[in-house]
């Protein structure tokens, strides 16, 4: 298929941006997006141009890495996916598809669709860890016994891969989907009562200073989100506050 | 607790507690309303009651105008700090692809109640007060909603108001439960279904009043 290109390209942060337009041909629909992109880049590298950065590291939709906002919508128009698991026979022939960054200002672009979203990793090491045993005493770890259902909706919250897509499709760039998934994994857990008060805290306080907005339970994140996190983790974020507050 | 209260899912949870005060009171009053629909007296007697019993004008009222004004400051605070939170806009966002127009744009439709709040005391609580406080005269609440509603200019008014109000409530009662942490399996389909009969039945409920009163008056 032939496509158009409308790809938001920043030489660094402070610079401007801008869309630009790139025609692709050829192009398989049984590619994945990311190596549609390659195809691109291979084409602006032959004729001496700068290539389009972009940011990817698995390409299996674990490590969370590329972002992109295409068509108006995190990683894409395909659900429960990362952009390297959209695949281009989402796309028809002759289709004009828009390529930008993860807009936020918690998410401030590097460079094109690069963005960084080191707020994420400060948010985590606000309180996402526990307390556990490591010097000549550790214990098993079945030791504890946890039911079924809190075990799974740990699991659940822990699938977040931290891509921030939840952040990306706010409309008000709220990172609450993200922080709800980290709180919840271990406030489900007996190993993570020990912090959990202070968790809750320290992490909404960092999200708050990072710029992030303030949900308004639109859940669009929900729909976006490649690995399906649910609007129930925001709610548990917002119980645990109150019960640390209070 | 003013640190809870200072974050981000801290005003959440205030917002959402003075929704689900306004909720309350956009019931009753709408229930009391009703009455104008059946018994004349009985709509006056309600009325008289509301408008003297001293625990309703001096404990009530002074709740339900802070609970008014915070709901507003706070929502166009939090809206202001929302766009504030992503500086450039995307050149294509497909919104419409993951969440609905009323969760979207409830500033809009709580712009358009605060417009409609706003004559609404023109027209009935401002006339109740200085009834009752300034003037001290008998005022016949029946007769004064019978007169504002004959004209049909007021009514299309009231009808469109209730709509922006509808569309409020589609999405705010809903989300006010999901606010304080109330979320799960069990319960959340139920809630989200109450939310749509009451976001639709109460309003409608209004509009119905409204135009049963111009009808009657032609």
């Amino acid at each position: 298929m032939n496509l158009t290109l409308k790809i938001w390209r920043q030489k660094n942060s402070q610079a401007e941006g801008q869309m630009v337009e790139y025609k692709v041909t050829d192009i398989s629909e049984h590619m994945s997006f990311l190596e549609m992109m390659d195809v691109l880049n291979e084409q602006l590298v032959n004729k001496g141009e700068e290539p389009v950065a972009f940011d990817h590291d698995c390409r299996e939709g674990i490590c969370g890495m590329c972002s992109m906002f295409i068509n108006g919508e995190a990683h894409g128009p395909d659900r429960g996916v990362t952009t390297c698991q959209l695949h281009m026979r989402m796309f028809n022939d002759g289709d004009t598809i828009y390529i930008e960054p993860f807009r936020a200002k918690a998410f401030p672009v590097i460079k094109d669709l690069v963005v960084d979203r080191t707020a994420f990793e400060r948010i985590q090491q606000a309180g996402g860890y526990i307390s556990v045993n490591t010097s000549g005493n550790t214990q098993d770890a079945n030791a504890t016994l946890i039911s079924k259902e809190d075990a799974d909706l740990s699991m659940d919250a822990a699938t977040c891969i931290g891509c921030g897509a939840c952040v990306a499709t706010c409309k008000n760039a709220s990172a609450m989907l993200f922080v709800g998934a980290k709180v919840s994994q271990y406030a489900l857990l007996p190993q993570g009562q020990i912090e959990a008060s202070e968790r809750v805290q320290n992490m909404v306080k960092q999200m708050d200073e990072e710029g992030f907005g303030n949900c308004t339970n639109t859940g669009a994140c929900e729909v976006e989100c490649p690995k399906g996190i649910s609007l129930e983790n925001i709610a548990r974020m917002n119980r645990e506050l109150i019960k640390a507050s209070v | 607790m003013s640190r809870f209260y200072s974050s981000s899912v801290g005003r959440k949870v205030f917002m959402a507690l003075s929704g689900f005060f306004l909720l309350f009171f956009l019931l009753q009053h709408f229930l009391i309303n009703f009455l104008s629909v059946f018994n004349k007296q009985a709509f006056n007697d309600a009325s008289d009651f509301m408008g003297t019993n001293p625990f309703v004008q001096y404990a009530l009222q002074p709740v339900l105008f802070f609970g008014i004004i915070y709901h507003l400051i706070m929502g166009m605070y939090l809206d202001a700090k929302n766009k504030g939170a992503r500086s450039v806009k995307y050149a294509k966002n497909n919104a419409a692809a993951n969440a609905s127009w009323m969760s979207r744009n409830m500033i809009i439709t709580g712009v358009m109640i605060l417009l409609f709040i706003c004559l609404h005391m023109v027209d009935f609580f401002f006339p109740t007060i200085k009834a009752h406080y300034i003037t001290h005269e008998h005022l016949d609440s029946y007769e004064m909603v019978v007169a504002k509603f004959a004209n049909p200019v007021y009514v299309l008014i009231y009808v469109v108001a209730f709509v922006f109000l509808a569309l409020h409530l589609l999405h705010g009662f809903q989300s006010a439960f999901q606010s304080v942490g109330f979320n799960n399996r069990k319960y959340t389909p139920a809630i989200k279904k109450l939310g749509n009969i009451y976001a639709i039945a109460v309003p409608v409920g209004y509009m119905f009043i409204a135009v049963f009163h111009y009808i009657n008056s032609l």
